[in-house]
């Protein structure tokens, strides 16, 4: 397995840390002018979701993790798991919702999403960059107003919320950055 | 910035020079990684480096009787990436002839109270050790490896003993990136001096405590903007710590540093008492700007360039 030099610490990265895989979130590179440079790094155990912070001295290193991720297609949730299948082996994987975590409020039935796999069991699900999604729920909006200027909070059909312009209508598609819960635009149908 | 920072120094008759950013030789800090480039002049080729300051090729000026300098280039650290530091950046480097360090804080007050004006409030001027101990209740100059590592257990920094273990240098480092310096300036600029002699680099150890460097450090929200010396202008003292750097470099496996044997004749021939110091503008601008990193000041960062 490859070796990460704190400098390559990038937020995604795994590496292997106490034996188990973990992910980069944060990596501050803390240094005085003339002193001993500092890598402060916000890590994600993916098998315990824990997240911790630890220092390393610049320039140390870390084994890389044996984690894939792989294309899958979300196919439905069973109440206590998700069911995920690859597209090519029509291979199916389930995961539970502490692994799915923040991922669900994105998938809806039949998306692509990626599935982290550690030693061939799923470790983490990252939907799509760009879903589009129904909004179930939303305040009806008032007459004339154009994208510009406020908003409004908008319920979606996997249980997201995110704020949309005031002209968007309940029971309209809507496109979403899930990076930033942020609305992109309607989608036409 | 650049404007009030020149009719600064001109309103106090401090000259602007330019050095060279490419020279034969380097600083031999292994804390600081330079950049390499290949001088052809055929039949031969020379291995160059970019400063990581322009404090050699000054202090060289400062010998040849120019008088008080500054200048305002550009400065390579290598390895240096993150939400303070690109391995390109701007430094306003100044040295003052005749200057002991408190001369030169009163200086760097005045020129920040120039850049600033009312946005900050009345400075700040504290010693390393009231400082350090206040926020860490720990004697910054005797090192005590089981106290230093009952305050790690008790602030949950237990990879400090793992990384630092008996390198009082390096936990001083440690505990103050991370423990003190946060802390220092809030919405006010804080100089802080009188570093352990074993953070001295090219500053003089103090007359009357030997324990303690004439160095002194500048910070404003915690952010360090630059680091001043009552320079040492002993020959034989700077060479003795170029040695010293040196086998530190060989010891760590670090590229070999060319030693500055043209500075060392500067000094022989005399470096008049002087007092100087580093700021780093693009911080200062950060600070200005309320930037929350310096990609945001700088036209294009290293992984734009």
């Amino acid at each position: 397995m490859a070796v990460y030099s704190t400098n390559e610490f990038r937020s995604g990265l795994k590496v292997m840390l106490d034996n188990d895989p973990c992910a980069i979130i944060e990596n501050e590179f803390v240094k005085p002018g003339k002193g001993q440079a500092f890598n402060r790094v916000k890590i994600r155990n993916l098998k315990t979701a824990r997240v911790i912070e630890r220092t390393f001295k610049s320039g140390d290193t870390l084994e890389g993790a044996d984690v894939v991720d792989v294309e899958m297609q979300y196919l439905y949730n069973d109440g206590e798991y998700r069911h995920f299948m690859m597209q090519e082996t029509f291979e199916q994987y389930q995961a539970d919702s502490k692994i799915v975590g923040d991922a669900a409020l994105w998938l809806k039935d039949q998306d692509m999403c990626t599935v982290t796999l550690w030693n061939d069991a799923p470790l983490a699900v990252t939907p799509a960059n760009f879903v589009e999604l129904e909004i179930i729920e939303t305040d009806p909006g008032v007459r004339g107003d154009t994208s510009g200027g406020g908003g409004k909070p908008a319920k979606l059909s996997t249980g997201a919320v995110v704020r949309v312009p005031l002209f968007v209508q309940q029971g309209e598609m809507i496109k979403v950055d899930t990076r930033t819960a942020e609305y992109i635009s309607r989608v036409k149908e | 910035m650049l404007e009030r920072i020149r009719a600064f120094f001109a309103q106090r008759h401090v000259l602007e020079v330019e050095t060279p950013i490419l020279s034969h030789a380097s600083g031999t800090d292994p804390q600081l990684a330079f950049f390499t480039t290949t001088y052809y002049s055929p039949p031969q080729t020379h291995t160059l480096f970019l400063q990581t300051s322009p404090e050699f090729a000054m202090k060289r000026l400062l010998a040849s009787g120019c008088g008080s300098i500054y200048q305002i280039c550009k400065a390579f650290r290598n390895n240096e990436v993150g939400r303070f530091h690109n391995p390109e950046f701007t430094l306003l480097e100044w040295y003052r002839v005749g200057f002991d360090l408190h001369d030169l804080m009163d200086e760097v007050e005045a020129l920040f109270n120039a850049l600033f004006g009312e946005h900050l409030k009345a400075p700040e001027r504290l010693a390393y050790s009231t400082v350090f101990a206040h926020y860490t209740g720990l004697d910054a100059l005797t090192f005590s490896y089981h106290t230093y590592c009952d305050f790690a257990k008790r602030e949950n920094l237990q990879d400090a003993i793992t990384l630092c273990g008996e390198n009082h240098a390096l936990w001083l480092d440690f505990l103050f990136s991370f423990c003190v310096q946060p802390h220092l300036g809030k919405n006010a600029l804080c100089l802080i001096y009188g570093y352990p002699a074993c953070q001295s680099s090219l500053a003089r150890i103090n007359a009357t405590n030997p324990s303690i460097t004439d160095r002194v450090e500048v910070f404003i929200n915690g952010v360090e903007l630059g680091n001043g010396f009552y320079e040492l202008t002993h020959a034989a003292e700077q060479n003795a710590r170029f040695d010293a750097e040196i086998s530190a470099r060989k010891n760590d496996n670090l590229p070999q540093a060319t030693k500055d044997t043209r500075l060392l004749a500067a000094l022989d021939a005399g470096l008049p008492d002087c007092a100087g110091i580093a700021i780093g503008l693009d911080r200062v601008l950060m600070i200005l700007n309320e930037s929350a990193s310096i990609s945001d000041v700088l036209s294009f960062d290293i992984q734009h360039a």
